[in-house]
C-alpha cells in the first residue's frame, strides 16, 4: 500500500493509538482486521461495471444476470479474505542479538486455532513484503520477518502488517499488530586494524597469542565439561561412549585473562570507545582467550564463551552514553 | 510486492482449456481466419509452456495486433460493430497467449473472458446460456483464485471447489440485485438501427417473403390469455399494414398518428399477455385489433402498435383486443386516395379484369366476392414452394401459375380491389398459435408467418378478407401442416403428428417460456410492475427494498461464511469438556495448567463413587488424544464413558468443596 507521506503518518498514529503495544501473542480479531480492495479488486470492479453498461445499453437481461454474478462472487470472496485472518493467532519471540547495521531476524508463527487451512499469509513492514507461507489447518506457518537494526540496544519488533490476499487477491485483509518482541542491538564492531587491548597482555600477546591459536596440540589432560567450553575441545569419544562430558584441556588455554576497560581508551567519544571494546570482545572470543569487561559503574569478570560473550556485548549495547 | 513467478505449465493448460470453452459459443460469429488464428495461438503457446522455449519476440507481436486489426477491419468494414468487437476481443486473447509470462497476464486474459462471456449475451440468451454464465464464472473464478497463488506445485484445478463455493455463495446477492437493482430504460448509446440475420416478419412484401419464413420453426412470439384463446380461425396476430404498392412490393404507407376508434362490441375483449421474441423492428403484435397500447408500443391509424425502439430484447407486455371490430368508418380524401393508388402500367391483365368486375358489379361488396369467386374457381393452388415470378408477377400468378402462397394471394386480391376502385390493402402478422400441452399459453412460430387483405366496404370500414381461406380453407383452421401439399418443406413443429418428439420439444419449450418470462423479460417495465405489486412501486422504496435484500442476503452469507470459520472443536475435546462440566458440578474444577490424567487422578479421589467411571473415561480420553492412530470407535467409547460418569454424587455433592488449584 502507497500512499503520501502526510497521510501516512497520520495513518501511522491513528492506528498505533488505537492498536497500542500488544502481548506476545496476538489473535486478529473482527475489529483489527481491516480489507480493502487490490488493483486487480479495481479493475474487477471497471469489468463488472462495463458489462453492467452493456447490460443497461442493450437492455439484456443475461449482461445483467452475468454483472450481479459477478458482484456476488467479489463479496463472497471479501468475506472468505477476511475470513483467512479472522482468529489467526501470531506468535514469536525474542529475535537473535544482532550488530547494529545488521538486520533482525524475527520468527513469527502463524497459527490457526479453528480447524482451517489458512494459504497465502504475509507479512509486511514498511511496505515491504515477504513470502507467504500457508498455514495447515490447526497447525503453525513460520515466517521471517526481517527488521533493520540501524542502532545498538533494544529494539522492539515494531508495529507491522499480517496480510492475505487469498482466495482471490481482489481484495487485501490486513492486520497492524504489534507484539513486544524484541531484540538485542549489539554496538557495530570497529573494522579494520585496532590496537590490541592494553590489559596486561600486551608484554606476553605474542607467545600467549600463538600458544592459544594454535595450542591444540600440546595436550595436557582433560576436566570435567563446563559451560562455556568451546564444542571443539570436548571429548566427543567420551560422551559417544555414555560418559560424562569432559574437556580437552591445552597448553594455552589458561593463559591469563585480559581487561577490556573503557577507561583504557581516552580520546576516543563514547560510541567509538563501544565499537572498539565490541571488537576486542570478539576478538578474544575468537583467540579463545578469558577476558573481562570493565564499564564505568560495571565490571564483569573474566570468563570464555557464548553466554559470557553475549553477557559483556549485552552490556555494550545497553551501555547509556 | 515481489515480482510474482513465472506460470507453471499446468496454469497455462488451465487457461487455455477454459479460454477455450468460453471461445466455443462464438464460433458461430467470429470468421474462420479468426478462430484459426487464436487455435494456432493456443497451441504454439501450449507448445511453448511444454518445451519450456521462448515466446515471440515483443516487435512480432506488435506487427500482428496491427495486421489482425486491420484485418478485422477489412472484413467487417468496421471495428464499432458488435460482431468486430468480439472478433478483435478473441483476437487480441490469442495475441496476449503469446504473451502470457506472469500474474498479470494471466489475470488481463482472465478478464478478457468475463468479457467474451458477457459479448455472447449479446447474441444469444436462450436457456442453455443460464448454464453457460454459472460454467463460465466458476471456471473463470477458480483459474482467478489459481492465479492468484505462488505454490507452483498446486494443480489449477485444485481450486474448482472453493471456486464453486463462491459462486453459490454469490447467488442470493445475485438474485436480490437482479430482481431489485433498478433497471434503466432505453439505451444509453447509439445502437445499429437494424439488427442482421434475425428472423421475423418483414415491413415489405414481395411474393415469396412470406413463405421463407415458413420453413423455420424458431418461436416469434407466445401468448398467454386470461380465459380461454380464440378459436383457431380467429388467431389473426396483426403486425404492419401495408398500403402502398410499386408493382412488385407492398411497403408501409404513412398512418395517421392517433389511434382508430374501433366499432363492434366492447364485451367481447380478450385479455392477454404476449413474451414477443426480439426481432429488431419496431412494431408489436396483437390479436386483430387491439384496443388499448402496450408495453411500450403505441397503436397508429391503422391498429399497428409501434415502438420507439427496435425490439432487441425479449419483451413482455399486456394486451387487450376486440375480435369482431369496426375499423376506420370514416375513408376520404387524401387517405381514400392513398388506399386505391396503383403504379400506372402494371399487371395490364389483373387490371383489365378488374375493371370488368367493376363496370360488372353493383357495388364494392359484390366486386370482392366476384374476386373471390375467381381465386375459388379457378384451379389456384396453396403451396410453399411457389414458382419464382419475376416481373409482372400479378399477371403470370393469376392467369399462368396460379399457385402461390399467402403473400402472393393477399397481394394480389389488394390489387384486384384497388384496380376494381376498391380501397384495399395488405396486413402482414400472423395466423395461428398452438396451445402447448406442457403449459397454459399458445406458441405461435415464424412457420405461423402469413398475410392477409382488408379491404374497405361502405358502412363497415375496414374488413379482414383472407384470401387464402378460399384457396386453402383449412388454413386458417388446422394450420401450415395440414394446407399445403405433403412434399412441401414444413418445420417439423408445423405438421401434427403426434411423436414424443413433439412431446419433448413442447416441455422444452414451456421451459424456454420460463426462462423469457422471469429472466429475459425482466425488465425495467415489468420490474416497475412486479415491485410496484408489492409496494415498492416508486424509487425510494425501490432502493430501500434493494437495501434491505442486499442485506438480507449479504448477512446470510456473510453468516454462512464467518460462522463456518469459527471455532469447529474436536470433538474429543468437546466430549471432555462435557465431563469437565460435570466435574465442575460436584466441585472438581480443572486447573489452568492441569493435564487430564493429573485431572482424573484428584477427581478420582475426590469423588471415590465415581473413581472407576471417572477414571475410565479420562483413560478413553487419553488414548484418543495421544496415541498417534486412536483406537478404532475411540470416540464412541468416550461419550459412552463419559456418559457413565454420574450418579448419587449429584445430589451429595453440593456439600464437599474441592476445588482445583
Amino acid at each position: 500500500m502507497r500512499m503520501p507521506r502526510l497521510l501516512r503518518g497520520l495513518v501511522d498514529r491513528l492506528v498505533d493509538r488505537r492498536m497500542g503495544l500488544q502481548g506476545a501473542s496476538v489473535r486478529l480479531t473482527y475489529r483489527r482486521i481491516f480489507i480493502l480492495p487490490t488493483r486487480a479488486g479495481m479493475g474487477f470492479a471497471a469489468l463488472l461495471g462495463a458489462v453492467w453498461l452493456a447490460g443497461v445499453n442493450y437492455g439484456n437481461s443475461m449482461a445483467y444476470l452475468l454483472a450481479f454474478l459477478l458482484a456476488g462472487t467479489a463479496h463472497a470472496a471479501l468475506l472468505h479474505t477476511f475470513r483467512n485472518l479472522l482468529g489467526l493467532r501470531v506468535l514469536g519471540a525474542e529475535a537473535e542479538p544482532v550488530f547494529a547495521g545488521g538486520v533482525a531476524r524475527f520468527r513469527v508463527q502463524l497459527q490457526d486455532p479453528d480447524g482451517r487451512r489458512r494459504p497465502g499469509l504475509f507479512l509486511l513492514r514498511e511496505s515491504r513484503e515477504g513470502r507467504a507461507v500457508d498455514v495447515p489447518a490447526s497447525g503453525t506457518g513460520g515466517l521471517v520477518l526481517e527488521v533493520p537494526a540501524p542502532a545498538r540496544g533494544y529494539l522492539p519488533v515494531g508495529r507491522f502488517v499480517v496480510g492475505t490476499r487469498f482466495p482471490t487477491r481482489l481484495f487485501q485483509a490486513w492486520s497492524w499488530v504489534r507484539p513486544d518482541w524484541g531484540c538485542v542491538v549489539y554496538p557495530r564492531p570497529e573494522e579494520g586494524a585496532v590496537p590490541e587491548p592494553a590489559g596486561g597482555s600486551a608484554a606476553t600477546g605474542e607467545a600467549e597469542e600463538g600458544a592459544t591459536g594454535d595450542g591444540d596440540e600440546d595436550f595436557r589432560g582433560l576436566r570435567r565439561y563446563q559451560a562455556g567450553d568451546p564444542t571443539r575441545h570436548v571429548a566427543w569419544r567420551l560422551v559417544a561412549r555414555g560418559q560424562d562430558p569432559h574437556t580437552k584441556v591445552f597448553a594455552g588455554a589458561a593463559a591469563s585473562p585480559v581487561w577490556l576497560d573503557w577507561a583504557a581508551l581516552p580520546g576516543l567519544d563514547a560510541e567509538a570507545r563501544l565499537a572498539r571494546l565490541t571488537r576486542w570482545v570478539l576478538d578474544a572470543e575468537r583467540q579463545g582467550r578469558p577476558y573481562g569487561l570493565r564499564l564505568p559503574g560495571e565490571e564483569i569478570p573474566p570468563g570464555r564463551g557464548p553466554d559470557h560473550r553475549h553477557r559483556c556485548l549485552t552490556a555494550l549495547a545497553y551501555h547509556p552514553a | 510486492m515481489n515480482r510474482a513467478p513465472a506460470l507453471s505449465t499446468s496454469m497455462v493448460a488451465a487457461l487455455l482449456a477454459v479460454l477455450g470453452g468460453v471461445l466455443v459459443p462464438h464460433l458461430a460469429h467470429l470468421p474462420l481466419w479468426v478462430t484459426a488464428g487464436v487455435v494456432a495461438a493456443g497451441l504454439l503457446r501450449w507448445r511453448i509452456a511444454r518445451k519450456g522455449s521462448g515466446l515471440p519476440p515483443r516487435w512480432l507481436l506488435a506487427g500482428l495486433t496491427l495486421g489482425v486489426t486491420a484485418g478485422i477491419w477489412a472484413a467487417f468494414g468496421t471495428l464499432a460493430d458488435l460482431s468486430a468487437g468480439v472478433a478483435l476481443l478473441a483476437a487480441m486473447g490469442g495475441l496476449k497467449l503469446l504473451e502470457l509470462r506472469r500474474r498479470r497476464d494471466a489475470l488481463v486474459l482472465i478478464y478478457l473472458g468475463f468479457f467474451l462471456v458477457g459479448a455472447q449475451f449479446l447474441f444469444s440468451q436462450a436457456p442453455w446460456t443460464g448454464a453457460y454464465l454459472l460454467g463460465a464464472v466458476w471456471a473463470l473464478t477458480a483459474l482467478l483464485v489459481a492465479a492468484g497463488r505462488d505454490a507452483e506445485e498446486e494443480s489449477p484445478w485444485a481450486h474448482a471447489g472453493l471456486a464453486g463455493r463462491l459462486v453459490a455463495q454469490a447467488v442470493p446477492v445475485a438474485a436480490v440485485l437482479f430482481l431489485f437493482f433498478p433497471r434503466l430504460d432505453g439505451p444509453l448509446l447509439g445502437l445499429p438501427e437494424e439488427g442482421s440475420a434475425v428472423t421475423g416478419l418483414d415491413d415489405r412484401l414481395a411474393p415469396g417473403a412470406v413463405s421463407r419464413l415458413s420453413r423455420s420453426d424458431a418461436v416469434a412470439f407466445r401468448a398467454t390469455f386470461a380465459d380461454a384463446p380464440p378459436p383457431p380461425g380467429q388467431r389473426y396476430w396483426r403486425g404492419p399494414v401495408l398500403a402502398a404498392y410499386d408493382g412488385r412490393e407492398w411497403r408501409p404507407a404513412e398512418a395517421a398518428e392517433e389511434p382508430p376508434e374501433l366499432g363492434g362490441e366492447e364485451g367481447a375483449e380478450l385479455d392477454y399477455r404476449i413474451l414477443l421474441e426480439p426481432h429488431s423492428r419496431r412494431w408489436l403484435f396483437a390479436l386483430d385489433l387491439p384496443v388499448r397500447d402496450g408495453g411500450d408500443a403505441r397503436r397508429d391509424g391503422d391498429a399497428v402498435l409501434r415502438t420507439e425502439d427496435p425490439v432487441r430484447e425479449v419483451i413482455r407486455y399486456r394486451m387487450r383486443s376486440r375480435l369482431h371490430a369496426g375499423l376506420g368508418e370514416e375513408l376520404e380524401g387524401a387517405v381514400r386516395d392513398r388506399h386505391l393508388r396503383l403504379p400506372e402500367e402494371a399487371h395490364p391483365r389483373a387490371r383489365e379484369l378488374a375493371k370488368e368486375w367493376e363496370a360488372e358489379a353493383a357495388d364494392a361488396e359484390e366486386v370482392l366476392q366476384r374476386a373471390l369467386g375467381y381465386l375459388r374457381r379457378q384451379d389456384f393452388a396453396y403451396t410453399l414452394k411457389p414458382p419464382d415470378y419475376g416481373e409482372n408477377w400479378v399477371d403470370r400468378f393469376l392467369f399462368e401459375e396460379r399457385s402461390g402462397f399467402c403473400g402472393h394471394y393477399a397481394g394480389a386480391l389488394a390489387f384486384l380491389m384497388r384496380a376494381a376502385g376498391v380501397p384495399a390493402r395488405v396486413v402482414t402478422g400472423y395466423l395461428g398459435g398452438e396451445p402447448n400441452p406442457a403449459g397454459d399459453y399458445l406458441i405461435v412460430r415464424q412457420s405461423d408467418a402469413h398475410a392477409w387483405t382488408e379491404v374497405w366496404l361502405p358502412e363497415e370500414g375496414w374488413v379482414r378478407v383472407d384470401p387464402t381461406g378460399a384457396v386453402a380453407p383449412d388454413r386458417a383452421e388446422e394450420g401450415l401442416g395440414e394446407s399445403v401439399p405433403e412434399e412441401d418443406p414444413v418445420p417439423s413443429m408445423a405438421r401434427s403428428e403426434g411423436s414424443w418428439l413433439r412431446d419433448v420439444r413442447f416441455r422444452i419449450d414451456a421451459l424456454e417460456t420460463a426462462w423469457n418470462r422471469w429472466v429475459l423479460g425482466y425488465d425495467a417495465q415489468v420490474q416497475r410492475d412486479v415491485l410496484g405489486s408489492v409496494g415498492l412501486g416508486d424509487w425510494p422504496r425501490m432502493v430501500a427494498g434493494l437495501a434491505a435484500g442486499l442485506a438480507l442476503a449479504g448477512g446470510l452469507v456473510a453468516g454462512l461464511v464467518l460462522w463456518r470459520g469459527r471455532t469447529r472443536r474436536d470433538p474429543a475435546v468437546a466430549a471432555f469438556a462435557r465431563l469437565e462440566r460435570k466435574l465442575a458440578r460436584a466441585g472438581v474444577r480443572r486447573g489452568r495448567a492441569e493435564g487430564p490424567a493429573a485431572f482424573g487422578e484428584r477427581a478420582a479421589a475426590a469423588l471415590p463413587d465415581q473413581a472407576e467411571a471417572v477414571r475410565r473415561a479420562v483413560s478413553a480420553y487419553i488414548r484418543l488424544r495421544y496415541t498417534p492412530e486412536g483406537p478404532e470407535g475411540g470416540l464412541r467409547e468416550l461419550r459412552r464413558r463419559v456418559a457413565e460418569v454420574r450418579g448419587p454424587w449429584k445430589r451429595q455433592a453440593a456439600g464437599r468443596d474441592t476445588s482445583g488449584p
